[in-house]
């Protein structure tokens, strides 16, 4: 009941935020796929990393708005995203996610985990595609957990609260393989978080900000498709459950600037002691403006 | 005695290109040479006139010779055998303040230009990759 409701409860603040961005301009002046697809913390990026990338279609003098779904399916776990995404004057992006990861062989105690994720990133320097320099963006993931007993029995130093910070690059080389365009991005972030924050921040192996390194390539076979990898590295704070980077292979389908949807096979490797956790993952965003 | 060297010039560059491995196509050759850019050109201005968010910095324009200027625009940027006799991209996009997004709106239409004259997409992104240094000289002018 409890968790359920007080979801929806926040309901009203996306319809808030679709109302006050809808008296801007709608943004579709961004070339398709500049925009990538919501990454799981409600981040404009590919899957697994933020990339430097805005959510929206935006140019300088537009707003746009996002809604995503994500969900993944592992051997022992399920994890179910949904979240909205704004993205000012190709500027600065605010997003929410609402992450909740069910644990499904757990013969007792707490089954859900949930997680609220506000980010906010801000592009520093450069475009994507038109900068001879790749595009760079900052950004801020404040992490939120509501229950913290899985996190406290896990053995995280923190189980309420985290945040992690992150700096991206982003270029998009037009022609470069064959002909065929291509895409890399590359994020460093100072983070506490295991596995995502899910399992808390911190821990007894390890308290404090560590730097991990994320990457992406991808390839568009065609105007729509985008094929790529990605790499997460992971912090491993608990010795309760050894943590390992994930990485994933993802085809995104982009067939026009109003939808997508990805797919994706994850690799996480071993989560809260359960080992090598991969599954698929599918993903849609729909546009407002 | 330059006309006299003519001939053995002439030797010399037939010899070079014979040794050389077989050339690749021009990109220019690649977008269909003449008759290619002429039907991009052609389909980018027909995609121009039901543009409603871009028609308007076309109010004033002779599409007529912005037909020749563009097409010989593209031939001397994709490899062709043309010399640009236009004005340069700065002068010639001054005082409209095209705004990033119609810029790429415009950049749309090139593409459903291309799309509908059936140039490949590896074809169409090399040109692209070829045109993206003129934004700077286009928007916010």
């Amino acid at each position: 009941m409890d968790a359920r409701v007080k979801r929806i409860h926040r309901l009203p603040g996306y319809l808030l935020l679709s109302a006050i961005a809808g008296t801007a301009q709608a943004g579709s002046g961004k070339l398709q796929e500049t925009a990538g697809v919501n990454q799981i913390e409600g981040s404009s990026g590919g899957g697994l990393v933020p990339w430097a990338t805005l959510a929206g279609y935006d140019s300088r003098e537009q707003w746009s708005a996002s809604v995503f779904t994500t969900r993944v399916n592992f051997e022992n776990y399920r994890l179910h995203v949904y979240g909205v995404n704004a993205s000012i004057n190709d500027r600065v992006e605010l997003s929410f996610a609402q992450q909740t990861f069910e644990l499904l062989d757990i013969p007792f105690g707490e089954h859900e985990i949930s997680q609220q994720i506000v980010g906010v990133k801000a592009r520093l320097y450069g475009d994507l595609v038109y900068s001879s320099w790749p595009q760079v963006s900052a950004g801020i993931h404040f992490k939120q957990l509501d229950e913290d007993v899985i996190a406290s029995a896990a053995g995280a130093k923190d189980s309420n609260s985290g945040q992690d910070f992150y700096l991206a690059m982003a270029k998009a080389h037009l022609g470069l393989l064959a002909g065929y365009n291509v895409a890399w991005n590359a994020t460093v972030r100072a983070t506490k978080a295991n596995q995502f924050g899910l399992l808390g921040y911190g821990g007894d192996l390890n308290d404090s900000y560590e730097l991990m390194l994320e990457g992406s390539v991808a390839f568009f076979p065609r105007r729509e498709l985008a094929l790529g990898i990605e790499y997460r590295q992971k912090p491993n704070n608990l010795s309760f459950a050894k943590e390992e980077d994930a990485w994933d292979c993802f085809l995104a389908y982009i067939p026009n600037k109003h939808f997508n949807f990805t797919l994706s096979w994850v690799q996480m490797g071993s989560i809260a002691g359960s080992e090598d956790q991969q599954g698929l993952y599918a993903s849609i965003t729909g546009y407002l403006w | 005695m330059v006309i006299r060297n003519l001939p053995k010039v002439g030797l010399l560059c037939a010899f070079l290109s014979a040794c050389q491995t077989p050339t690749q196509p021009s990109l220019y050759q690649r977008l269909g040479g003449e008759s290619g850019v002429a039907g991009i050109v052609d389909s980018f201005i027909y995609e121009i006139n039901f543009s409603s968010s871009i028609f308007h910095y076309f109010e004033q324009t002779d599409f007529d010779r912005f037909r020749t200027i563009m097409i010989e625009h593209l031939c001397s940027v994709s490899d062709g055998p043309c010399e640009y006799s236009g004005d340069s991209m700065l002068e010639s996009h001054q005082g409209l303040n095209i705004s990033e997004a119609d810029f790429n709106v415009t950049v749309d239409l090139l593409i459903n230009a291309m799309n509908y004259q059936k140039v490949p997409l590896t074809i169409q992104n090399q040109l692209l990759n070829r045109l993206i240094p003129l934004r700077p000289q286009i928007i916010y002018q």
